[in-house]
């Protein structure tokens, strides 16, 4: 055990020695969450609106004022007629149009009921998506206060049409998928270079000589990483819930839990690398092209899976990531239990062993 | 030099892989405090041998023991009573003088005083003490080379391997290198050492020479020279390997 506790010091030692581990450690995550969150918030402020008002009565005006009066919406034009709607968006800077229906106070009041459509630029579908909601919310909000004035149920439906988009893909997605690249990144492609860095200098063999045994390597090795990967997990949540506001629904344990999961099979895959390459660059590399890129394509994290062509779907499904990412959505979004994600969980940990099971069977073939 | 007692005995070592024969019925004994040179050129099936006689790799036959220990059944046992040193660099560049002593002798279970009086006499002996806190890296390559040396035997080990340990060292630190091996021969320590270096081959008690996986000479340097009619070790190599080149 203290052979073991000097190893892990060791590893310390590396770690926080090298700047570029250090950067890439606790700098990328950060960065990478803050961009992402900048990048959003910014934009569902001040968005330009434009409004069709069929009815102009005491209402829809009320209603409007709400949704200007908000911060989140600037009015950019009044429109008159139907035909505008097209060659607004194609202009560019209205990305939300609001329609409401002729006589609409009058249909409020007489059948309890009246519409708005909500018609928005859905070219940028996360950014199109929050509008929605905010707009949807303020107006809500609005028609409960209505019904507590009046005795008579009144609704007003929001109809909502998503333009050049309409399998519009949750805003939520990001933190997930932020969380499977980073996660993955830092535990196989820092893990992998790790343990070649020792083989390229040598000192690989000095510790298999040793009596150390060729586990309590492996474990000593990978060990920081997935302390360091827990931390910076965490600290995805909860830059995710403050700069996002993201919810965490489900019980905080289980996503915890899940992500320690996730963060062993990265860390195997990063020794199965290891044990097929000798060199840090080619490491690099392998982790490059076999894990960044199908994490960020082919894991449903930007695009969605049920648009891709079958064979890629076939593919995308032997990602790991993938199901990490349906697992921290249904736990956070939709505050699913255990009961619900188990198959994905098992998934996991069938990778998880996989992966395990090839590097101990690599790892016997180079000692031979 | 006391020849009584065997440190290492090999006798029929065979290893395959698959088809090939990479060692072939090697039969050799070492002393206890001898220089052992092991020569062949490369892939004559030295790293193999090595390998094995350090518990890293199961041998397919014969009859192996080092240090006392079966080399089939108790390679743990091997592992604790051997140092090793390889002609790759082999301390951690971004850990201090120091750490990389505690380090290494924490791998072999030495308790924090023995650290401290082993670390303190070694950073003694090479006059180290203003920069034992600096990182490996910002030493010169023979230093490197002496310290890794020193840090191998650290656990008083019965036997080191020393895989080619003078490579790309300039020949003054070779010698200053050679001193320190003599040194630990005297102290006890059985030395096995490969080289290319044909000068260096004569530094050594006995010396064995593998071509193609056989030994094919084991004696004194000086033997060696008389039986192949020769000036030097040199041409004693040359001729061996000429001869199954042919």
């Amino acid at each position: 055990m203290k052979r073991f506790i000097g190893f892990l010091k060791k590893e310390f030692y590396h770690i926080f020695r090298d700047r570029r581990t250090l950067i890439i450690l606790f700098g990328m995550p950060v960065a990478q969450v803050l961009l992402f969150g900048f990048v959003i918030t910014n934009e569902i402020k001040n968005v330009k609106i434009a409004i069709l008002d069929h009815s102009k009565d005491e209402i829809t005006k009320q209603i409007t004022n709400k949704i200007l009066a908000s911060e989140y919406f600037i009015l950019d034009k009044n429109l008159s007629s139907d035909n505008e709607i097209e060659s607004i968006f194609k202009a560019g800077n209205v990305k939300e149009i609001l329609i409401f229906e002729n006589n609409f106070a009058k249909k409020l009041e007489k059948y309890g009921k009246a519409n708005i459509q909500i018609i928005t630029d859905a070219t940028d579908p996360n950014t199109a998506n929050l509008i929605v909601s905010y707009t949807s919310a303020i107006i809500l909000n609005y028609s409960n206060r209505l019904n507590v004035q009046s005795n008579v149920p009144m609704q007003i439906q929001t109809k909502t049409r998503m333009f050049y988009n309409p399998e519009l893909k949750s805003v939520f997605m990001f933190v997930p998928g932020i969380m499977a690249m980073i996660l993955m990144l830092i535990s196989a492609i820092m893990t992998s270079i790790s343990i070649t860095r020792e083989k390229e200098m040598g000192t690989m063999e000095i510790l298999l000589v040793s009596p150390l045994k060729p586990a309590q390597i492996i474990i000593g090795k990978v060990m920081p990483y997935v302390i360091l990967s827990f931390i910076n997990a965490v600290t995805i949540i909860v830059l995710g819930m403050y700069v996002f506001g993201m919810p965490v629904q489900g019980s905080i344990p289980l996503l915890l839990a899940e992500n320690v999961l996730f963060i062993l099979l990265a860390l195997s895959l990063g020794i199965l690398i290891s044990t097929t390459t000798d060199n840090q660059q080619a490491a690099m590399m392998k982790s490059m092209f076999g894990l960044l890129l199908p994490t960020i394509l082919l894991s449903g994290f930007i695009y969605p899976i049920e648009n891709m062509p079958i064979a890629l779907q076939i593919v995308a499904n032997l990602m790991p990531p993938r199901w990490f990412i349906i697992i921290i959505k249904d736990i956070m979004l939709k505050g699913t239990s255990f009961a619900f994600v188990w198959k994905e969980t098992l998934i996991l940990v069938a990778f998880t062993l996989f992966f395990l099971i090839i590097s101990i069977k690599k790892f016997q073939i180079r000692l031979e | 030099m006391v020849k009584k007692e065997k440190v290492i005995q090999v006798k029929n070592l065979v290893k395959k892989f698959g088809d090939f024969v990479a060692n072939d019925h090697l039969t050799f004994d070492v002393y206890k405090g001898e220089i052992f040179g092991f020569l062949g050129a490369n892939g004559a099936g030295k790293t193999t041998a090595i390998r094995i006689l350090c518990g890293l790799s199961i041998p397919t036959s014969g009859d192996i023991s080092v240090a006392g220990f079966d080399a089939y059944t108790q390679t743990e046992n091997i592992k604790k009573n051997i140092g090793y040193m390889s002609q790759k660099f082999s301390l951690y560049e971004d850990l201090t003088i120091t750490e990389n002593i505690k380090f290494y002798a924490g791998i072999y279970g030495l308790s924090d005083k023995e650290i401290k009086q082993k670390s303190d006499k070694l950073i003694q002996k090479f006059n180290l003490s203003d920069k034992k806190n600096k990182l490996i890296k910002s030493l010169p390559l023979g230093w490197k080379q002496k310290l890794a040396f020193s840090i191998a035997i650290i656990h008083n080990p019965k036997i080191v391997f020393l895989d080619e340990p003078t490579g790309g060292v300039d020949p003054i630190t070779r010698r200053q290198f050679w001193d320190l091996i003599y040194e630990a021969a005297d102290a006890g320590i059985t030395v096995f050492v490969t080289t290319h270096y044909m000068d260096e081959a004569e530094y050594c008690n006995r010396l064995s020479i593998m071509v193609d996986g056989k030994i094919e000479a084991l004696d004194t340097p000086e033997n060696l020279i008389k039986q192949y009619k020769v000036d030097n070790m040199d041409q004693v190599f040359l001729k061996l390997a000429r001869k199954t080149n042919a």
